[in-house]
C-alpha cells in the first residue's frame, strides 16, 4: 500500500469546466410544452382537492392545471400567484413528495402522482419569461408605513401583500441581496439561472417596496427604532445561528458550517475555485445535510458520507431527498454521533463517531463503541437557531421553544409586531410555509392598519 | 376459432372489416397496402364524371382532441376522387384481379341524370368489382352541385337513382345515407323502395370543427376562410349506432342489410354495430389515425370475443341486440337500481360527489366521521348513472338492482312485475295492460 500523502487532500478545480455545468444544471429539468400538456391531462380535477389541502399556501392546483391544459399558462400562473407570490421558487424547492404530490389521488390509482411541482414551474416560467408582466396593480397609497425585517420568502411574501394594498413597505436585510435562503441556501441545481433574483425582481415590481440591504437588526437598526418609525413591523429574519457540535476539535480548519459553505457556493461565480476535500463527512440528517453532501459530491469529492445519529426514517430530509443523495453516490450511515474531531497540523483529518442506540422509544445514547472515518472536510449540518440578541433593547418578545411565539395571524406578543418564516415557533423550515406566514401576516397587518 | 368471413348481399369477404370510401381507398397503392394488412374489403373512393373534381390546396382536415391529443372527432372538406376516371377504373380492375377474395365495392356519384348513371355503371361493371355504393351522403362541396347529400336529403331522388342503378346494372347496390336529415328511416325506406340491396351509414355530419381565433375563421382555414365539412371519428359513433338501430327495428326496413359506418375504432365498436344490425362495418378515421395495422386488433378482438361468447359465425351476432332497442315508453319503470361505490377501488377524487351534489340529486357524501369519504345515500339515489359516467376508475361504481324490499327514496315496495309508462297512473293516455 502506498503511503498516504501528509496533510489534507483539499483542492479546487477537481472537475473539468463542462462537468461543473452539467453537475449544477437543473436537477429536475422543466417540462416542455408537450410534456406539460400530457401531464396536465392526467389531473382528475378532484372535488375539494387533496393536493390543495396539502399545500401550505392552498394553491388551487386543479384550477391551475386545468388552465395549463386549456392553453392558458398565463392564467394558470395567476392562479398560483394569487395564493403564493413565490410560486416559481416553491415549484422548484417544495418537497412536493410530502405535500401536494403525496396527496394526489393518482397515487391510489397507479402509484404515480401528477407532477404538480413541474406543472407549477411550467406555468410560472411561462409567466416570468416577460419581466414586464405582473399580475397585480398596487392600490392607491394609504400613507401607512411597514418595516419588514428579512427579505427571505416570508418577508418578500409579506412585503408584496402589503405593497399591493397600497402600504409603503421598507424591507431590511442583513445581506447584500434579497431572497434569503432562496438566494443563499437552496441547493444550486434546484434554482439555476439566478432564479432567486428574477423572482425578487418580480415581487418588487408591484411597486411601493423600498429595499435596504446590508441592514441587520441589532446592528444597523433596532426593533425599538422600527416600532417608532413605522406603523407596523414584520420580523422574518430566519435563523442566523448555527448549532455547534460541542466536541473536541471543532475549531480545526476544514470543520465547516454547511450553511456558510452553501451560501459561498451559491454566490460563487466560478465553482471550480471552491475548496473540495477528497473525503468528506457530513454530520446531520436534514435538508441541509443532504444539500451539502450532494453538492460537495458534485463538486468532485470522491467519498461523501452522511453520519446521522438515528435511522433514516427519523431524518428530517424526506425519503425522496435521501434517494437523491444515494443516487449521487453519497453514503448514509445511521446510528452514529460525533465524538471527537481528529486533527493534524491544525487541520481536520478524521472524525471519531460513537455508535448510538435507543434504550426505549425516544431516548438516544452512545454505546461506547466508536468508528473513525478519514475526512479532509467535515460539514456541520445540525440545525440553525434563532438569535434573540438581535431584538436588542426592545421590550421582551415572548419566545416559544427558542423561536418567536405568534398567534394564528402571526402576531407576536408585542403590539404592532408580526413575525413569520423560520424564526417563529411554528416555522417548518420550508419556503412554502414561510410564504404562507408572510401572506397571513400581511392580511392581518392590512386589517390592523385599515381599522 | 370464430368464422369472421362474411357474405354481405352476395359480396364475400374474409372478415367484416371494410375500409370506407375515403382517402385510404383512393389509389391502388393504398388499397393493396390495406389488403396486405388484412382488411376484408374496401369501398373505393367515390368516382365521378370526368373532368375530375379538384381539391383545395390547403388543409382539408380538422380535429377535436381529447386527453393527450387523442383524436376524438375528425372533419374534412375533401371531395370525391380528383384523379381521372380511367385511372381509377384501371386500378380497380387490377386490384380485384390480384385480390379476388376481398370485397371490392365502388362508390359512385354522378349528376341526377339517368344517362350519367348508365355510362358509369357500365364502366364499373367492366372492372369486375363486386358491387357499388351510391354516395348520397357527402355533405360538403359536391352537395352544392346537386349531388351527395343533396340527393340523400330527398327520398324521392334516392328512390329514383337507386332504381336506375338496379335497372342498368347486375351489380349489388348499396345506398350510402347521409345523417344530415331529421328521420333516417325515410331515406332508408326510399332506398328499399328503389330496390337497393343494402344501405350503408352514416356518412359524415355537417360540421365546423373549430374556429381559429386569431384568423377569426373556421378550421380548416383556407386563406382566411373556412367552409363546413364532414364530421366523423369516435365522436359520431353514438349518432351512427342510433341511426343503424332505427333502420334495423323499423318494420318497413327491418331486414335490409346494413353496412355500419361511424367511428369504428376497435373490435368492440364493430361488435356493437353488428349487434344493432350491421352485416359489415366500414372504417376510415381509425385507419387515418393509426394506419392499416389496426385491423389486426379488430379481427383478433372480434374473434376472441366471439369465442368467449360461443358465437361461431358473424351472422349469429348481426342484429342480436335489435329486439332490445325499444321506445322509452316501454322501459320497465319497476326496475330500481342504486349506485354502489367500491371503497377499495375508490381513489377519493370526489368527482362523483360534486357531480351529484352540484348537478343532480345530492346522493353522494363527501365526508364521514370527519374524513373524506364518498358513499351513496340510497334515500336520495335515483340510479341515474351520472356517478358511474364521471368516475375515472372503471368498475369502481356500479349500479346494483334492488330485487326486493322497499326503495328508500320513494318508500315504494319493489315490484317484481314489468310496468311501463303506457299504464302509469300519471299518463293521461294510459292503457290498462302494458305492451311489451
Amino acid at each position: 500500500m502506498a503511503d498516504a500523502l501528509p496533510g489534507p487532500d483539499i483542492r479546487t478545480g477537481r472537475l473539468s469546466p463542462d462537468d461543473y455545468l452539467e453537475n449544477f444544471d437543473d436537477l429536475h429539468p422543466p417540462l416542455g410544452p408537450h410534456e406539460a400538456s400530457v401531464e396536465a391531462d392526467r389531473c382528475y380535477f378532484c372535488y375539494d382537492a387533496p393536493c390543495t389541502i396539502a399545500c401550505p399556501t392552498s394553491i388551487d392546483i386543479p384550477k391551475f392545471i386545468r388552465q395549463i391544459s386549456t392553453g392558458n399558462p398565463i392564467g394558470s400562473a395567476k392562479t398560483i400567484f394569487a395564493e403564493n407570490i413565490l410560486g416559481g421558487m416553491c415549484a422548484r424547492v417544495c418537497p412536493t413528495e410530502t405535500l401536494c404530490e403525496e396527496a394526489c389521488v393518482r397515487n391510489l390509482a397507479e402509484d404515480k402522482p401528477v407532477q404538480i411541482g413541474l406543472l407549477q414551474r411550467h406555468a410560472t416560467d411561462v409567466y416570468l419569461e416577460r419581466p414586464d408582466r405582473h399580475p397585480y396593480v398596487r392600490a392607491a397609497s394609504t400613507g401607512k408605513k411597514v418595516a419588514v425585517v428579512g427579505g427571505g420568502p416570508a418577508g418578500l411574501s409579506c412585503a408584496h401583500g402589503l405593497a399591493r394594498e397600497g402600504h409603503d413597505v421598507t424591507v431590511f436585510d442583513a445581506r447584500e441581496k434579497l431572497g434569503g435562503l432562496n438566494e443563499y441556501g437552496i441547493a444550486a441545481y434546484k434554482t439555476t439561472d439566478d432564479f432567486a433574483q428574477t423572482e425578487v425582481d418580480f415581487v418588487l415590481a408591484i411597486g411601493g417596496i423600498d429595499v435596504q440591504c446590508g441592514k441587520a437588526l441589532g446592528r444597523d437598526i433596532t426593533l425599538d427604532g422600527l416600532r417608532e418609525n413605522f406603523d407596523a413591523v414584520f420580523l422574518g429574519m430566519g435563523l442566523p445561528g448555527v448549532n455547534a457540535l460541542r466536541t473536541d476539535g471543532e475549531s480545526l480548519t476544514g470543520v465547516i458550517d454547511a450553511v456558510s459553505y452553501i451560501a459561498e457556493l451559491r454566490q460563487a461565480s466560478d465553482l471550480s475555485r471552491l475548496p473540495v476535500g477528497r473525503k468528506v463527512v457530513v454530520i446531520g440528517g436534514g435538508m441541509t445535510a443532504i444539500d451539502i453532501a450532494v453538492q460537495i459530491k458534485r463538486l468532485g469529492a470522491e467519498e461523501v458520507t452522511i453520519a446521522y445519529r438515528r435511522d433514516r426514517d427519523a431524518m428530517k430530509a424526506s425519503a425522496y431527498e435521501q434517494e437523491v443523495a444515494l443516487t449521487n453516490g453519497v453514503v448514509i450511515r445511521e446510528w452514529l454521533q460525533p465524538k471527537r474531531l481528529l486533527g493534524e497540523g491544525g487541520h481536520v483529518c478524521g472524525i471519531e463517531l460513537e455508535r448510538t442506540a435507543q434504550d426505549d422509544a425516544t431516548r438516544l445514547g452512545g454505546t461506547g463503541e466508536t468508528v473513525t472515518l478519514e475526512a479532509d472536510q467535515v460539514f456541520k449540518a445540525i440545525g440553525q437557531t434563532f438569535v434573540p440578541d438581535a431584538l436588542g433593547g426592545a421590550e421582551v418578545l415572548s419566545l416559544d421553544g427558542g423561536r418567536l411565539g405568534v398567534d394564528a395571524e402571526r402576531r407576536t406578543s408585542l403590539s404592532g409586531v408580526w413575525a413569520g418564516g423560520d424564526c417563529i415557533a411554528e416555522g417548518e423550515d420550508l419556503t412554502v410555509a414561510a410564504v404562507e406566514d408572510g401572506k397571513i401576516a400581511a392580511r392581518s397587518i392590512h386589517a390592523a392598519l385599515s381599522a | 376459432m370464430a368464422d369472421l368471413s362474411t357474405n354481405f348481399i352476395g359480396i364475400k369477404s374474409p372478415n367484416p372489416f371494410w375500409l370506407a370510401s375515403a382517402p385510404p381507398t383512393d389509389k391502388e397503392y393504398n388499397v393493396v397496402r390495406a389488403f396486405k394488412a388484412g382488411w376484408g374489403g374496401v369501398v373505393w373512393k367515390t368516382l365521378g364524371e370526368d373532368p375530375a373534381v379538384v381539391n383545395v390546396n390547403g388543409p382539408r382536415y380538422g380535429a377535436i382532441h381529447g386527453r393527450d391529443r387523442n383524436l376524438i372527432g375528425f372533419n374534412n372538406i375533401e371531395l370525391i376522387t380528383d384523379r381521372p376516371l380511367e385511372v381509377n377504373l384501371r386500378e380497380i380492375k387490377q386490384v380485384k384481379r390480384d385480390w379476388p377474395d376481398r370485397a371490392m365495392v365502388v362508390s359512385l356519384m354522378v349528376p341526377c341524370e339517368e344517362q350519367s348513371w348508365i355510362d358509369i355503371l357500365k364502366k364499373v361493371e367492366d372492372t369486375g368489382a363486386d358491387g357499388i355504393e351510391l354516395n348520397f351522403g357527402c355533405p360538403h362541396g359536391m352537395s352544392e352541385r346537386g349531388m351527395g347529400s343533396a340527393v340523400g336529403q330527398v327520398p324521392e331522388y334516392i328512390e329514383m337513382v337507386t332504381r336506375w342503378c338496379k335497372q342498368h346494372s347486375r351489380m349489388p347496390v348499396i345506398v350510402k345515407l347521409t345523417p344530415n336529415i331529421t328521420d333516417i328511416r325515410k331515406p332508408a325506406q326510399a332506398a328499399k323502395a328503389g330496390g337497393a340491396d343494402a344501405v350503408s351509414l352514416i356518412n359524415t355530419i355537417n360540421s365546423i370543427v373549430s374556429v381559429d381565433l386569431d384568423q377569426m375563421a373556421p378550421e380548416p382555414t383556407i386563406d382566411g376562410r373556412g367552409a363546413h365539412g364532414g364530421y366523423c371519428g369516435p365522436a359520431v359513433k353514438p349518432i351512427a349506432l342510433n341511426m343503424v338501430a332505427e333502420i334495423a327495428r323499423d318494420p318497413e326496413t327491418h331486414g335490409v342489410p346494413i353496412s355500419g359506418i361511424g367511428g369504428v375504432t376497435t373490435w368492440k365498436d364493430a361488435a356493437e354495430f353488428m349487434a344493432l344490425g350491421a352485416g359489415t362495418v366500414q372504417v376510415c378515421t381509425a385507419a387515418m389515425t393509426y394506419g392499416f395495422k389496426i385491423v389486426e386488433e379488430m379481427k383478433d378482438g372480434l374473434s376472441d370475443w366471439m369465442d368467449e361468447k360461443g358465437y361461431t359465425s358473424v351472422d349469429e351476432v348481426v342484429g342480436r341486440a335489435v329486439p332490445n332497442v325499444t321506445d322509452w315508453q316501454r322501459l320497465n319503470l319497476n326496475y330500481v337500481v342504486k349506485a354502489q361505490i367500491d371503497q377499495d377501488a375508490c381513489i377519493q377524487c370526489g368527482r362523483c360527489h360534486i357531480a351529484c351534489e352540484d348537478t343532480s340529486h345530492q346522493a353522494i357524501t363527501s365526508m364521514k366521521d370527519g374524513l373524506r369519504h364518498f358513499e351513496v345515500i340510497d334515500e336520495e339515489c335515483v340510479g341515474c348513472n351520472l356517478c358511474v359516467s364521471v368516475c375515472p376508475v372503471e368498475d369502481c361504481i356500479s349500479m346494483v338492482q334492488m330485487t326486493e324490499g322497499t326503495d328508500p327514496r320513494t318508500g315504494k315496495k319493489i315490484e317484481p312485475d314489468y310496468a311501463n309508462w303506457t299504464t302509469h297512473p300519471n299518463n293521461p293516455n294510459r292503457v290498462m295492460e302494458a305492451a311489451e
